[in-house]
Formats: C-alpha cells, structure tokens, sequence
C-alpha cells in the first residue's frame, strides 16, 4: 500500500518547507525595497504586495501551491554518476555539489513531481534557480526524462517551470549534451500526443533556453522573467552598445513572437488548469481552492499500466 | 607565409634562421650552408614533433582556432562536387556564417551544411567568424527537412565559436531556432554524420552536430563554453582559459573517452593548417567510413539510433 508514500510524505514535505522559512519575520522586496510581512509575501507566492515583482520561488513551494490541496507524489530520478570530469576550479565540483544540498536542503536542482491540478492529473517538473543556479547538468536531463516518462506511461501532459543560469558548466560536455537528450525527452511526449507547457521564470538563459524551455506546445512566462540564449552582459560586450529598456524581459518576448502570454504568479494556476483541461478536451475547471484529494484518488486513480499496482 | 602560434614561437625562430641562411646562401655563392641548414631543419622537425606530440588543450583550442586551418567552404571544394549552395530561411536572410546547400559525395546525391568562418577580413566579416544568427539555424532546418523529403544523407561540418550573441539575434528568436534545429537533427530519418573540424562552440555546434556518428579532427575542441568565458565565470579571471581548458576536458580524446563523440580522425604532425590536402583528405576517408557504417539502417532505426545514442550519453565518466 502506498499510503505512506502518496499521502504522507508530502504533507511532511509541506510542513518541512514551511519551517524553513527564515526566522526573522520582515522580508525586503528586491524590487521597490518595502518591507513586508514575510507571511504576507509567502502566502502571494514570493510576489511583492507592493509592486507586484516577482521574487524567486522554490520547486517545492511552488508545487505546494500548484497541486490540489498541496498534495504531490515526488517522482524518482536516476541519479547520473558523480562528477563525471573530476572537475575543479576555485573550488571541487563535489565540495560545490554539497554546499548547495546543504543550503537547499534538495538533491538536485530540478524537481519532479505528480499530483493533480483542478483535478487534472499531470507530471510537472521545477527547476531550482536556488540550486547552483538551476544548471543543467546529467541530473536535471535525467529529470527531465523521467518526468517524460511519467507522462507518457500515464498520459498526463508534463508541465515544466524553467529558471536557470544555463548548462552546468563544471560537467562540461556532459552538460551540454543535455540540450539532445531533453529534446529527445520532449519529442517523446509529443509524440504520445500529450501537451507539454512551459513556464518560463526569472532567469531562464543559454543552453536551456536553447533546448526543452523553448519547444513547448504554450509557452508562458511570469512577469518580468529575464528569458535569453546569450546573456545582456555578453551581448553589450559584443556589440558595445547599451541595450534598450526591458530587452529580452518576458514583456519583451511577447512582442517579438516568442511566447504566447505573461501571466502573473498567482493567476498561474487557475490558467494552467484552464489551458490543460482544453488541450485534453476535458470540460470546464471546477475554479479555487480545492481540497486535498483522498489518498485513493492521489494513489494511481487513472493510472492503467500494470507497473503502477506494484508495492 | 605560416602564422605562427604562440607556443610556437621557438619554432618560428629556428624555420627563421634557416631561411635567413638559404638567403644568404642565394647571395654569396662561395658560401655553402647545405649542411647547416640541414641540421636547423632537422631540429625545427624535431621540435614541431614534439610540441603536436602533446597538445596541451588550451594549445589545441590555438590549433582549432588558427586562420590557416581548413574550413568548412575548403573541405566542400575538395572533397564534394556539384555543390548548388541554397540560401536563405524563407523568413527573414540568408545568414552567411552557415553555408549548405545540395552536392555528390563518392558521386551520390548528398545535403552537406557547415559553418564557415571566412579566410580574410573581408569575407570574415561577411561570414560573421561563423557566428550563426537564427537564420543560420532555420536555414540548416530547411535543407534538413528537404534532405528528409528526398532521402538524401546530410553531412554536417562544425565550426563555430558559438551563436552570434547580438541584439538582433536575440530578438529574432536564437535560442528558438537553436533548439528546433537540435529537434530536426533527431527527427530526420535519413543518415546524419558530423565532423567537427574546428571549433565545437556550445549550442550554437549542438544544432549541427547531433548526429548518428560525430567525428572529431584530432585538434579540434567541443566544449559547453569556451575556456575564456568558463575561467571569467568560474575563476573569475579571463586569463585562467588555461586552467579552464584543462578541467572543461574539451579534447577530442575525453570526447571519445566519454562517448561524446565515435571517432578521432588524426592530424599530421604540426596541425591540419599545415597539411591541408592531406587533412581534407582523411575526413573525406572518415565521411564515407561514416555514412557506410550506417547504411544497413532503414528510416525508423536510424531516428531510433539517434535517440539511444544521446539518451544513453553520459554511461561513460572519465574515472571509468
Ligand atoms: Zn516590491
């Protein structure tokens, strides 16, 4: 029986989050500087209730608020082979590795997890810009597999959240390899005929922004989100010229045809469900806050493949 | 006259007295240097052996790089005939940091696309140093998508610092057609085959180079970043690239090492700058190895092997 698993483990994984939140009780907002109540700021998802701006969000908090009464199922990624070049810089890649598991409390810089959203079942798949910068090494390409996988084992559309400062640069090649094999990924699903939404946040830059984050069926980008291949630092030094105002910001991208709509943090949700259930051909959403579903609905409810009655 | 590289210096100097004493010679005809010269050439053969003998890969990223070095248009010259460029995205330009087009190779029907770099300024400066704009990548789209309508086998030659990182390309979509390039490179069910025969600069060589079979000119480099840009981030230090080099493992050997990449095709000593005939030569020898050693595959197994080898990339550590 899979209870444990299914019902409690996350609710411990809510809980825990919570309790990670700093002590002090007053947050800055990065943006227009005010002060604010840290539990005000949380309960918005990160986005200042002064001015709006978007301030970074972990994967976990965000599937908290994503799924159904918070509830979601980790799923289980291969973890690739440790530090595969042996390489160093200032520092080891492994001592590198192990200060961001300890400041992030998380494995890896990509979580995968399935849950429902308004009732729909999906997979979605986070990645963490608090987690050496969300790069893309083998483990986030291994996620990003799995979370293919899932969905096309049981037919849910895969909704991914990208933020990163692009590939994983202390695994060289093995990083950028990373831009075919999520691709590949990708065409799996596609070919499954199963929708595959990209939520583009701040920043999502280079090689993921040049492989899965920029081939979804809808892309969608919060607010502000800076989403480029070549960074504005790069480009000023190349073409030694100030860039304009807003240039390669989310708003921006909208203009010039790369996305198809920028849609705050907290109406995320609602339009997720909204977009999925149509693209399934599913009837309306039921709208707001639902409940927790019952563990029977979470433990596998739609999910025919023999593999999944194991345990 | 030769460029020499930086390392090569001491080179530079023993080639040089030489000629000076053969000029002399030239002049003042009771003189004779035979011998001397002779035993400078000698020594300068003894040196440029040991120097390619052991590359180091910051001197192999200067290797890759040098002007001299074969590029994509050279290799199309010596070794496909009927080449019919085809031009433009139907979008937007004809970008001319990527060349392709329709040509034979060993007579048979082929769509070759390369990056080309230029070989003065002028026709650097036409060629963007083969930094490719998103019309590069949409136009590699189209002659993929027309190779896969009439079965023809696509050659892909590598040979890029990366994508142009400028305001226009950025605006006009570069990560987009970037990754749909990538996409179409694993849809395709005709024989894809890449050489690197260059520099294998990050995404911008991802977009041509996700092939059934990638090749790799004994110096040439593939890298997520190049060692400058890795040492300004990582060390904080622009001048580190030869520690970044190092540790990024951008070899053609650790490629191989780490199943990044099935073949090493071998320089002359001294570098593919200065034997041209003959290193055009053996990839033309390695294509035809390539393409043969996937003839036995109908459409569906060739996307199917495409898929295997880059989903099972990264088996293979370096410590393994
Ligand atoms: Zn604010």
């Amino acid at each position: 029986m899979n209870w444990i698993t299914n019902y409690v483990r996350p609710r411990i994984n809510s809980i825990f989050s919570r309790r990670e939140t700093p002590d002090n009780l007053w947050t800055k907002c990065d943006n227009c500087g005010t002060m604010l109540f840290h539990r005000e700021v949380s309960d918005n998802l990160n986005v200042c209730t002064n001015c709006g701006h978007h301030m970074g969000i972990t994967p976990r908090d965000r599937f908290i608020a994503l799924f159904d009464g918070g509830v979601f199922n980790e799923v289980e990624v291969p973890l690739p082979q440790p530090d595969p070049l042996q390489f160093r810089d200032q520092k080891r890649y492994p001592d590198r590795m192990k200060a961001a598991q300890k400041e992030t409390g998380e494995a890896e810089a990509m979580l995968i997890a399935k849950g429902e959203i308004g009732r729909t079942p999906i997979v979605a798949a986070a990645q963490d810009f608090s987690f050496m910068a969300g790069s893309m090494g083998m483990y986030v390409g291994n996620a990003i597999i799995a979370a293919a996988e899932e969905a096309v084992r049981f037919k849910r559309p895969l909704i991914l959240f990208s933020a990163a400062g692009g590939a994983r640069m202390q695994e060289g090649i093995l990083s950028l390899m990373q831009m075919p094999r999520t691709t590949v990924a990708i065409q799996m699903l596609k070919e499954a005929g199963l929708p595959y939404i990209v939520v583009l946040t701040h920043p999502t830059t280079g090689g993921v922004t040049a492989s899965y984050a920029m081939l979804g069926d809808v892309h969608i980008a919060e607010p502000n989100a800076l989403i480029c291949f070549a960074g504005p630092r790069v480009i000023e030094q190349t073409i030694r010229e100030k860039l304009p105002e807003g240039f390669q910001r989310a708003e921006y991208l909208l203009d010039h045809g790369m996305l198809d709509r920028v849609t705050p943090r907290t109406e995320m949700r609602d339009e997720l469900i909204q977009i999925t259930r149509m693209l399934l051909g599913l009837t309306p959403p039921v709208k707001g806050d639902l409940p927790k579903p019952e563990p029977e609905t979470v433990s596998n409810k739609d999910e025919t493949a023999p593999e999944a009655v194991t345990e | 006259m030769i460029q020499y590289l930086e390392f090569e210096k001491p080179l530079a100097e023993i080639e040089g007295k030489a000629e000076e004493l053969r000029a002399m010679a030239r002049e003042t005809e009771e003189m004779d240097v035979t011998e001397e010269a002779a035993g400078l050439d000698a020594k300068a053969a003894e040196l440029l052996r040991t120097l390619y003998a052991d590359l180091t890969p910051w001197r192999k990223c200067l290797v890759a790089r040098h002007p001299d070095r074969p590029h994509c248009r050279d290799y199309i010259e010596s070794l496909f005939t009927e080449y019919t460029p085809l031009a433009g995205d139907r979008n937007f330009a004809d970008d001319h940091a990527v060349m392709g087009g329709l040509a034979r190779f060993d007579d048979r029907p082929v769509v070759v696309i390369g990056h080309e770099k230029g070989n003065d300024t002028k026709s650097r400066i036409e060629r963007n140093f083969g930094m490719a704009r998103p019309e590069g990548y949409r136009k590699a789209i189209r002659l993929m998508d027309l190779a896969h309508r009439f079965d023809l086998p696509v050659i892909t030659l590598v040979d890029t610092p990366g994508a142009y990182p400028g305001k226009g390309a950025e605006e006009r979509g570069q990560s987009e057609a970037i990754a749909r390039s990538t996409e179409k490179c694993l849809q395709i069910s005709v024989p894809l085959v890449s050489v690197i025969i260059g520099e294998g600069g990050s995404g911008g060589a991802v977009a041509f180079a996700t092939a059934n079979r990638v090749a790799m000119l004994e110096h040439s480099v593939y890298s997520v970043i190049s060692p400058e840009g890795c040492a300004s981030i990582l060390w904080k230090d622009a001048e580190k690239m030869r520690e970044a080099a190092e540790a990024l493992r951008l070899t053609a050997q650790d490629l191989q090492q780490l199943g990044v990449i099935d073949r090493i095709i071998p320089e002359e000593i001294g570098g593919a700058h200065r034997h041209r005939a003959a290193t055009m030569a053996t990839v033309g020898e390695a294509i035809t190895a390539m393409l043969k050693d996937l003839s036995g595959k109908d459409a569906p197994a060739l996307v199917d092997d495409r898929r295997r080898k880059f989903l099972n990339l990264g088996e293979k550590g370096l410590a393994a």
